[in-house]
């Protein structure tokens, strides 16, 4: 039954991640994106982590992706047709990464060792968004922190960058 | 119970496919989809060995990379705004004013 979950996903993943290269139109690679993250989303539940599932479907699908939407119809965009000449370049860097990838596994799939015991956390009684919050704000309280500063600089940034006149009459 | 191999190997195929969509993409915008594509490939490893290892730092690191993300997004479409606005076009091949 895991098995088929996975296999469910992995494929919709795998197939998805290759139309939002390959199709030619924005806006359906962004649609393609929004089906990846819901099954992303899926993964992670099968994963146990179900905090980080509904942070990836209200954080990914419901702020980030609307935000590329909302861009891609406000430049309102001719479609452009054409692949980058860098092709060649893109195949010869991926495909022998990809290979040199399967060949290690292949070698070391037998040789992976088992899930180490559920005894090393601690405090995962309580369950997934327990647990996280119980670490985000003990463990990492100093990252939560700069994470928080990360945003501020970015909400500024992002307000500074898009503005139409800076700090007086600039034309245009 | 499905191994951590098998995780890598999806992950490693979706951030390739990132890797290809920056390299032959001409569209910025497709260009930010791609790097949202590889973002994702590392959330899938790092929560795959979160539950692998049993250990929650790994999913507390992939809230950071999501924070990370968003700033990302917010600051490259803000750009592409700024770069629409000034040359008409999102045609990453337009944009050669630092090319020598």
């Amino acid at each position: 039954m895991a098995q088929l979950f996975f296999g469910y996903f992995a494929g919709v993943i795998a197939l998805t991640a290759v139309l939002v290269v390959a199709l030619k139109n924005p806006i359906y690679s962004a649609l393609s994106l929004l089906v990846m993250f819901f099954h992303v989303a899926g993964l992670y539940v099968t994963l146990h982590a179900e905090f980080l599932a509904a942070v990836q479907i209200i954080v990914y699908a419901g702020a980030i992706l609307v935000l590329y939407l909302f861009v891609v119809m406000l430049l309102n965009v001719k479609r452009d047709d054409r692949y980058h000449g860098q092709w060649r370049i893109a195949g010869f860097v991926c495909i022998p990464l990809l290979l040199e990838f399967m060949i290690l596994l292949a070698g070391g799939i037998a040789a992976s060792p088992g899930p180490v015991p559920a005894e090393s956390t601690g405090g995962v009684t309580g369950g997934n968004t327990l647990a996280i919050g119980e670490t985000l704000f003990s463990t990492y309280l100093f990252p939560f922190e700069v994470a928080s500063l990360i945003l501020l600089v970015a909400m500024i940034g992002a307000i500074i960058l898009a503005k139409r006149d800076v700090g007086g009459d600039a034309p245009q | 119970m499905i191994p951590v191999s098998y995780y890598l190997i999806l992950s490693a195929i979706v951030f390739l496919t990132g890797v290809v969509g920056v390299l032959i993409r001409r569209n910025i915008i497709a260009i930010l989809l791609s790097v949202e594509l590889m973002l994702n490939a590392t959330n899938i490893n790092f929560v795959a060995f979160s539950e692998h290892l049993q250990d929650l730092g790994g999913q507390v690191f992939v809230f950071f990379a999501l924070t990370v993300a968003a700033a990302e997004v917010a600051v490259g479409l803000a750009i592409i705004i700024a770069l629409h606005r000034s040359k008409s076009t999102i045609n990453v091949e337009e944009f050669n004013l630092l090319k020598w």
